[in-house]
């Protein structure tokens, strides 16, 4: 399968099935849309008042010589993989603590419905927490790397807690030979010196919820007064950034039908100093004024253009930052496997609630129909499990013909589950957007890689 | 090549042979959770 597409100047041809990128000039890049339906005598025809015939002729050359080293035109072997993936024995290698069902904002957006999640609010006990890190080091067979997210609601409402969690995981590891990575999800109003500093050295990632503009974030981030946050948690972020040395951090924003224009939200996070940018497409029910509706699409799809192209300005100008929907890793990125499995909620990853409850992430939270087990008594309905180890890009309709299956590996389950009360559907609106991420990603690396080349031939 | 210029890419079907150890990193835990993303992450054996 072959995806070829031309933005901000650039050629691309991607080989879905091979993972080749080309950038290619305009007799490649027609010839290619021609080169499988066409005999090269139509396609010469189609073409000869365009370009000369030794144009051509090089073209077919050179098309020829990656498909002979398979990076063009390649076929999907990879069914096989899956029939084994339905076999397989899954083990459990991250949970979502959601450490306290309570918050002190009440963001206009919140799946979690400021923190209760359909419930009662409620802290996680230290004993619950201990459990729930024992059922994961008993349940993570061979996997060395262990992940903890401690969310909400807003976790530093029962910091006492996480503290002694992650003391308390830390004590785990040179028994079971495991290594636990803590992460950290924050609106920052409680955040504090201390925090920081016990987070720079145990925490692997925090992200720092804030939505760009002052005027958008104090919008939908208010407290439960009605008053905005920004003033209160903008400079605890820059500071906390600053101490974690730019690294291992995101601030993370939502956008919504509120702020189409959302690439002032991520310049202004940029103008801000911030180097580690997330600004995210908000997910709703569409009955709500904020949710982001199919005629939203075109001018989202110009903000994700638009953010590419200043991207690209602004490192040229020294001014390097990173948004995390452009990142791409091609030459070290995920096997074919993951590729495949996505993002393994319900299978690798499950959420905890305050209780112990267990459920295939935290956006199925509060849905009974997804308690899956709890953490004393492991996973007992193991069926929802067997549910989500089926759900891979080959077992989604809409996914199996979609150029971006390895890259976003079929989407989110809850999404799915929102729009369609089936996990192995897929919420169109944001494929077109996660496209359209792809489409803008490669690009950037296109430009990057021209830009090396014109400095390699100086 | 004159006309194509290729990027630098994993092949996807030599990481079917060795891929599969399952230690990278889950992505909703990096910092979307609530979309999920997988392109962007590494793998731990090429680390």
């Amino acid at each position: 399968m072959i995806h070829q597409y031309k933005n901000n100047g650039y050629n691309i041809v991607m080989d879905i099935n091979s993972g080749a990128i080309h950038v290619v000039d305009d007799v490649v890049y027609d010839v290619i849309a021609l080169y499988e339906d066409h005999s090269r005598q139509e396609i010469r025809e189609q073409l000869s008042s365009v370009y000369s015939d030794q144009e051509l002729e090089e073209a077919f050359s050179e098309i020829e010589e990656l498909v002979r080293e398979k990076r063009l035109f390649t076929e999907d072997n990879y069914q096989e993989i899956v029939t084994d993936f339905k076999k397989r024995n899954t083990v459990v290698k991250a949970l979502c603590l959601h450490i306290a069902h309570d918050c002190n904002l009440a963001c206009r957006y919140c799946f979690a419905e400021e923190g209760e999640y359909h419930g009662r609010r409620a802290l996680m006990s230290f004993e619950t927490g201990r459990q729930a890190l024992d059922f994961l080091v008993a349940n993570s067979g061979s996997r060395v790397n262990l992940e903890v997210d401690f969310f909400g609601g807003e976790p530093l409402m029962n910091w006492d807690t996480v503290r002694r969690l992650v003391e308390y995981g830390r004590s785990l590891e040179k028994e079971h030979n495991k290594h636990f990575r803590f992460t950290l999800t924050t609106n920052g109003v409680l955040l504090n010196d201390e925090i920081m500093e016990f987070c720079n050295r145990e925490m692997s990632n925090v992200v720092l919820s804030t939505d760009g503009r002052q005027e958008v974030h104090d919008r939908m981030r208010p407290f439960r007064n009605g008053r905005g946050s920004y003033d209160l948690v903008m400079p605890k972020f820059k500071k906390f950034a600053d101490s974690r040395g730019q690294m291992n951090y995101y601030v993370r924003g939502t956008f919504t039908h509120y702020n189409l224009d959302f690439s002032e939200d991520v310049f202004s996070l940029a103008d801000q100093g911030f180097e580690q940018i997330s600004v995210e497409p908000v997910v709703a029910p569409p009955e709500e004024p904020y949710a982001i509706q199919e005629a939203d699409l075109p001018q989202i799809l110009e903000e994700y253009d638009k953010l590419a192209k200043g991207i690209i300005e602004r490192r040229k100008a020294g001014k390097w930052f990173n948004f995390f929907h452009f990142m791409i890793d091609l030459e070290g990125g995920p096997c074919v496997y993951k590729r495949l499995s996505g993002c393994g909620s319900g299978t690798e990853y499950l959420a905890v609630t305050p209780w112990g409850d267990l459920y295939p992430c935290h956006q199925f939270v509060g849905q009974e129909e997804f308690l899956m087990g709890n953490v004393r008594d492991g996973i007992t309905r193991t069926d929802i499990r067997d549910e989500f180890k089926l759900c891979n890009v080959y077992a989604k309709p809409k996914c199996r013909d979609c150029f971006a299956r390895f890259y976003c590996s079929g989407g989110c389950a809850a999404n799915a589950w929102n729009f369609h009360h089936s996990i192995t559907d897929a919420y169109e609106v944001g494929c077109e957007m996660m496209r359209k991420r792809v489409e803008c990603a490669i690009m950037i690396k296109a430009a990057e890689a021209a830009e090396e080349g014109v400095e390699e031939d100086a | 090549m004159k006309h194509i210029k290729s990027l630098n890419t994993r092949s996807m079907e030599q990481s079917a042979k060795k891929g599969g150890c399952g230690e990278c990193q889950t992505s909703c835990q990096s910092a979307c959770k609530t979309s999920c993303t997988v392109g962007n992450q590494s793998c731990e054996q090429k680390k």
